[in-house]
């Protein structure tokens, strides 16, 4: 609806006592796109996005929105609409009323029609005159993207805006959120720890660790290609299985293997990162390994198998899983996708 | 079985003392009432009419008008100061929480007298600069309910989630004195009228510091009618007591409502 804008972040430093939380964080997010900031606590992920809606001061570095440098406006003119982790919605307000606090702010008082409008767009209009406390988890936090979006701000910020609610409402107001977010078209900067809501809902996904970004893509290229070991740790399952390097490649048991990044040093014997659903389990009685455990896990299932001292994660279809009964001799086949090695960084 | 003879021996012991906390409560006022109200006396109709009281009793209604300003002015002030200082540390200084906590409970730790010794020299000042009104009294009055006036702001503010229901109201585009006025405030409405009603009934039955910085105030006319007409000091006594009885009761109404609007 109203375009959005670019954002860009240079060069951000943030120290807590002896902590860096950002260490020279660069990011530019497109208009209109929507990037999710990924990483484990203490990465700087909020800190970024605090920095981004003006309430924490960066120690250095500028925040440019729009060409604009706004690094020195107070949080109250940024125009940024923002969604917490915390429940936040004004308690003696009703949810029409919380909508409708940022307009009349904006002594736009008399456009009802953008609470209401809001209110349908998050699909609560028939709650809109129940107090916070009347509301469900999800239903406060729809009506938080309501008021955030209310106040038509050049950058939505969400804050782990899911991490409070159960499971089944999280995955339901993650699609939702996507869907509100092409919609309006506004640039989006969306921090979260969940590595699975990171990849459904961004067009890019950026991985922090400790205040910088590890690497900045596409989901399908940060879970497929991950950059750093970091990365593939961090984003999904891996295991970590013992390899020899050979030619441009590394060989795990038996399977020559790409590399996503060319390994540096001398060392030959090195520790590749291998995804649960790049290893396929057959049944073989002369096979090395032993079927520990067998997960169902929906249309999928985990299984876990013992070759030697190692255990190693196969993700297999779950209409198979019949024949990996705990206790079968099974082989390892590996699929020759790009491996990230152990100790990249 | 032996489960509920205790229970009932419980329930007997409850009333034991419910009964005797009452007759030791109630019969001093029964006592009063009967004391005001024993013979000929038109004690509670000239305390009830106005002009005859002020007419026949112009030190006591000077002291009434006198304690009700200094109620009003200290509510005030101490509103004024209490409210903005505690949302501002809860939001910007969350290390000085301690220390402001410690020096608002202080004035509970001395003694009023001990306060007037330091406050003598404060309001030969104060009279040199704004004069001698007993309404100055109010700046004393702050000091000494400030303990109690905290303790009920900090206790609504530890309940709901000040910081980040500003950052919200910032991120709308309120500046620090919106967050404050259509933010904060309304969401500790509950806390700011018990520390109001609380701040009435300190001042309303304070002697001391009046008296001893030779001002005066209900507590201090009473005590000087005692002298003159004990009837009529009883009487205004028991109307003050009610009086407070009757802010206490709304300040634990305005709690239960709060307590039910919170579940």
């Amino acid at each position: 609806m109203n375009g959005g804008v670019a954002v860009h972040l240079q060069g951000l430093r943030r120290t807590f006592g002896t902590v860096h939380a950002l260490d020279g964080l660069d990011l530019e997010l497109h208009p209109g796109e929507l990037i999710a900031l990924l990483g484990p606590s203490g990465c700087g992920k909020t800190t970024a996005l605090r920095v981004l809606a003006g309430l924490e001061d960066a120690d250095s570095g500028t925040v440019v929105v729009d060409g604009k440098d706004i690094t020195g406006l107070p949080a109250n003119r940024r125009d940024m609409g923002m969604v917490f982790q915390a429940y936040s919605l004004f308690p003696h307000l009703t949810a029409r009323q919380n909508v409708e606090f940022g307009l009349r702010l904006r002594k736009r008082g008399a456009d009802k029609n953008r609470a209401a409008e809001m209110l349908e767009l998050v699909g609560i209009a028939s709650h809109a005159d129940r107090y916070p406390h009347q509301l469900s988890g999800g239903q406060q936090q729809r009506v938080a993207l309501a008021r955030a979006l209310a106040i038509r701000p050049t950058v939505l910020l969400l804050d782990e805006p899911l991490s409070a609610l159960d499971a089944k409402v999280r995955v339901q107001l993650r699609e939702e959120i996507k869907r509100i977010q092409t919609e309006v078209g506004t640039t989006t900067l969306f921090v979260t720890h969940d590595q699975e809501e990171a990849l459904a809902v961004a067009d890019r996904v950026g991985v922090m660790r400790s205040g910088r970004l590890e690497q900045l893509g596409a989901p399908a290229d940060v879970y497929l290609s991950p950059a750093t070991a970091f990365v593939a740790d961090f984003v999904g399952l891996s295991n970590r299985l013992p390899g020899v390097l050979k030619g441009d490649g590394v060989e795990v048991m038996g399977t020559a293997l790409p590399l996503v990044t060319p390994a540096s040093g001398d060392k030959t014997q090195v520790t590749a990162l291998v995804r649960p659903e790049s290893v396929d389990v057959v049944p073989d009685t002369d096979g090395p390994g032993k079927v520990l455990t067998a997960s169902f896990l929906g249309p999928f299932s985990r299984v876990i198998v013992q070759v030697g001292d190692a255990l190693v994660t196969a993700q297999v279809a779950s209409g198979r899983v019949t024949e990996l009964a705990p206790g079968t001799r099974v082989r390892l086949e590996i699929r020759p996708v790009a491996v990230a090695l152990e100790g990249t960084s | 079985m032996a489960r509920l003879s205790f229970r009932r021996k419980q329930s007997i012991f409850r009333w034991v003392v419910l009964t005797l906390l009452g007759i030791f409560f109630l019969l001093p006022i029964v006592a009063m009432v009967e004391f005001t109200t024993r013979g000929e006396q038109s004690t509670w109709s000239t305390l009830i009419n106005w002009p005859e009281l002020s007419a026949t009793y112009p030190d006591l209604a000077e002291g009434i008008l006198m304690s009700l300003g200094q109620a009003a002015l200290t509510a005030v002030l101490m509103l004024a100061l209490l409210v903005p200082t505690a949302i501002w540390v809860r939001l910007r200084l969350p290390g000085l929480r301690r220390l402001v906590e410690f020096i608002c409970l202080l004035p509970l730790t001395i003694p009023a007298i001990v306060l007037v010794v330091g406050l003598a020299p404060v309001y030969a000042w104060v009279n040199y600069l704004i004069g001698g009104s007993s309404l100055t009294l109010t700046f004393a009055y702050t000091i000494l309910v400030l303990p109690y006036a905290y303790r009920a702001i900090d206790a609504g503010l530890s309940a709901i989630d000040v910081k980040t229901l500003a950052e919200a109201a910032r991120s709308l585009g309120s500046s620090w004195f919106t967050v404050m006025a259509r933010v904060v405030l309304p969401n500790i409405r509950s806390a700011v009228l018990s520390a109001a009603f609380l701040t009435v009934a300190l001042v309303l039955g304070e002697f001391t510091i009046a008296s001893l910085l030779n001002r005066t105030n209900l507590q201090v006319a009473i005590n000087l009618l005692g002298k003159s007409s004990a009837t009529m000091s009883v009487a205004v006594s028991l109307a003050a007591l009610l009086l407070a009885f009757v802010l206490l009761l709304l300040l634990s109404l305005v709690g239960d409502r709060r307590k039910r609007s919170a579940s």
